[in-house]
């Protein structure tokens, strides 16, 4: 249960990582304006597909909006065996699930964010996958900000129950109209044995926008998951540590994230993988750009039992004299028996990477965008066509632009 | 096709050669013989404009026109093909793409892999992870692809298992469309496997020059000329390669260098 004491005292305790955001300049707002997707303005549409979001939710299996802190959209398709609903209607259909899994991965007074989301009326997504029911379609869901000012909270619930599977592209944007909002999204993901969870999660934010997300995701034996992040656009802040909880014998992780970040940009991004039984498996993998924008990749590793295996893999290129890029990769062996490693290379792209494509006869900027998006070239399980069509294009008018 | 004249290059500073002369004919191949650390891939990476090599004098004409000054990738887009020793490794670009950028088709980049034992690594990025061998393999498999009027190979063989020095004899022939098999019934996998008659690249003039310690390349490939590089300076011009290369194996690059060859003759 949630206790009030404990969560107010939270309200001013500070994040672990990244700049502490002052929320009272932030205040609720639910746009009365729009009532149904289409009542979107033309340039959020826009932002909503560049993550990730189709308005006609063919190729979906479900599809779940949010504005600001109003459920928006919560729609099955027709026979599709999933749930799916705003996670405060949740709570009052289903008090047996909330004892089980509402802020069970996520401490609700881990810091001042988990904390104040805790304390409101709980908006965000409910999904429950029954056991054995493996979904084809991928079900997105969108987190829409589009007050000045806004202060959103999200609270998601992810339960994929035994042998279940499950697909989810997360697209969260903003509309281009606003400027300065803060958005919290929690997550708490249920990953049950055998199960198996893709989660491709796309932000495309505004200049001024602070973005709090906290995660923890629990895998039981023999289950996998598949976490995807892709941030490209030009964000004020955004920092994140989601923790994977390796739980059950067998159970296995996979991390990447892709990361640009042009002038004007901060971002903390970590990942931490605790493999707390025997025979668990996690790889955590991170390629970031920076064009001038700052980046920190923190990525843990922790190997509590024996026989486990993880590997960390963090690379950055720095394409500007301006901006930084900090890769931070820490290894906690607890046992004789595990074996972790991680790489990590930052730097610029190597002239004779260039020389060798211009031998082949690329110019210069051919060569350089060829290297940049080879570089990005991360495997990235569980995106339709059409999106990783949308993610190459960008990267491709990204590194033609900014290539040098 | 080639012609070097006056050519001195310095790398960050240093100078490497010295008054270079070169001309090398269409249909001709030439060989660069010369110890370690004498500036024969210089010579090359010069030919080819790759950035450190800076020409002090001289000039460098490809086809009639003065190319000294021009940007490596015209070089190339002109038809200077090269394969230097130590290719980087390109991350997330495959192999495929390679070829591609390179000019093959789809088609010709699955039937080229084929012949080159490649088909496995196409998709595999560019040199990561690829033995000695593999490499070489990975360098002709492109040239295939670029078509290049002058092929440049600098040391061809180092790191090359036995079997596979023939495989990369024959391919570095078939570029160079030099010496058809002329075996009958052959189709066009052999071309490369057993250089038969079937080279869609016959009846062109296309040149060559050769870094080789070894010679196992002269085996494939008809080379007309030697050079010996010694000490930063071109000599012994137009030797036959196959008497240059046994007067080094006896008397060592100095009294080949100095003409002592020619005078135990």
């Amino acid at each position: 249960m949630k206790d009030t004491k404990v969560l107010q005292d939270a309200l001013q305790k500070k994040g672990a990582f990244g700049n502490d955001i002052d929320l009272q300049q932030y205040s609720d707002n639910n746009d009365v304006h729009i009532r149904t997707a289409e009542d979107l303005s033309a340039g959020g549409k826009e932002r909503m597909e560049r993550v990730g979001i189709e308005l006609d939710g063919k190729n979906r299996s479900a599809s779940f909006i949010q504005v600001d802190n109003a459920p928006l959209q919560a729609e099955v398709s027709v026979q599709t065996p999933l749930e799916l609903m705003n996670t405060g209607l949740a709570a009052k259909k289903y008090p047996e699930l909330v004892e089980k899994y509402w802020w069970k991965a996520v401490a609700p007074d881990m810091d001042k964010y988990t904390a104040i989301t805790a304390l409101e009326e709980e908006n965000g997504y409910f999904i429950r996958v029954k056991a054995g029911e493996k979904i084809k379609y991928p079900l997105q869901a969108c987190v829409f900000l589009s007050h000045e000012q806004q202060l959103q909270r999200v609270h998601n619930i992810v339960i994929v129950e035994e042998g279940a599977e499950l697909n989810i592209i997360s697209g969260c944007a903003s509309d281009p109209e606003v400027d300065k909002a803060v958005h919290l999204g929690i997550s708490e993901f249920y990953v049950g044995k055998n199960a198996k969870l893709t989660f491709t999660m796309i932000h495309s934010w505004g200049e001024n926008i602070a973005v709090r997300p906290r995660s923890v995701t629990i895998i039981e034996a023999g289950g996998q998951f598949i976490s995807n992040y892709v941030c490209m656009d030009r964000v004020k802040d955004v920092q994140m540590n989601p923790v994977t909880r390796l739980v059950g014998e067998g159970a296995v992780a996979r991390l990447n994230s892709i990361l640009v970040a042009p002038k004007g940009s901060h971002l903390d991004i970590g990942g931490k993988a605790i493999l707390e039984v025997p025979g668990t498996r996690a790889e955590i993998v991170t390629r970031t750009i920076s064009t001038g924008g700052e980046v920190i990749n923190r990525g843990t590793l922790s190997g509590n039992a024996e026989g486990v295996r993880a590997h960390l893999e963090c690379h950055g290129l720095m394409l500007s004299n301006e901006g930084y890029i900090s890769a931070i990769p820490q290894l906690d062996a607890f046992t004789g028996n595990a074996e972790m490693s991680h790489e990590a290379a930052v730097g610029r792209i190597a002239p004779e990477e260039i020389e060798y494509l211009m031998a082949r006869g690329l110019d210069e900027d051919e060569a350089t965008a060829t290297i940049v998006r080879g570089f990005l070239n991360v495997n990235i399980e569980g995106l339709p066509d059409s999106l990783a069509k949308k993610i190459s294009d960008t990267l491709d008018t990204f590194s033609l632009n900014k290539g040098m | 096709m080639l012609r070097i004249e006056n050519l001195s290059v310095a790398v960050r500073g240093k100078q490497i050669l010295q008054n270079i002369n070169l001309h090398i004919a269409p249909g001709e191949v030439h060989v660069l013989f010369g110890p370690n650390g004498t500036g024969k891939s210089t010579l090359i990476g010069t030919i080819m404009g790759f950035d450190r090599y800076q020409v002090l004098e001289g000039k460098i004409y490809f086809k009639g026109q003065d190319i000294t000054d021009a940007p490596c990738y015209e070089r190339a887009k002109m038809g200077v093909g090269v394969m230097i020793q130590r290719p980087p490794t390109i991350r997330g670009l495959s192999l495929r793409q390679m070829i591609g950028i390179c000019g093959a088709t789809p088609e010709e980049t699955e039937k080229m892999a084929e012949w080159m034992g490649l088909s496995d690594f196409l998709d595999r990025s560019v040199n990561e992870g690829f033995s000695g061998g593999e490499l070489k393999r990975s360098e002709l498999l492109q040239l295939m692809a670029q078509k290049p009027d002058l092929l440049l190979l600098d040391e061809p063989e180092s790191g090359v298992d036995v079997e596979n020095i023939a495989l990369v004899g024959r391919a570095a022939n078939y570029i160079l469309n030099n010496e058809p098999c002329g075996g009958s019934g052959c189709d066009k996998p052999c071309c490369v496997q057993n250089a038969c008659g079937s080279n869609p690249l016959a009846g062109t003039k296309r040149s060559g020059l050769i870094i080789t310690h070894v010679g196992h390349i002269l085996k494939y490939v008809p080379a007309s000329h030697a050079h010996i590089l010694y000490q930063g300076t071109l000599t012994c011009p137009g030797g036959d390669p196959l008497d240059v290369l046994s007067c080094i194996s006896q008397s060592g690059y100095e009294t080949c260098a100095n003409g002592g060859c020619r005078r135990k003759k």
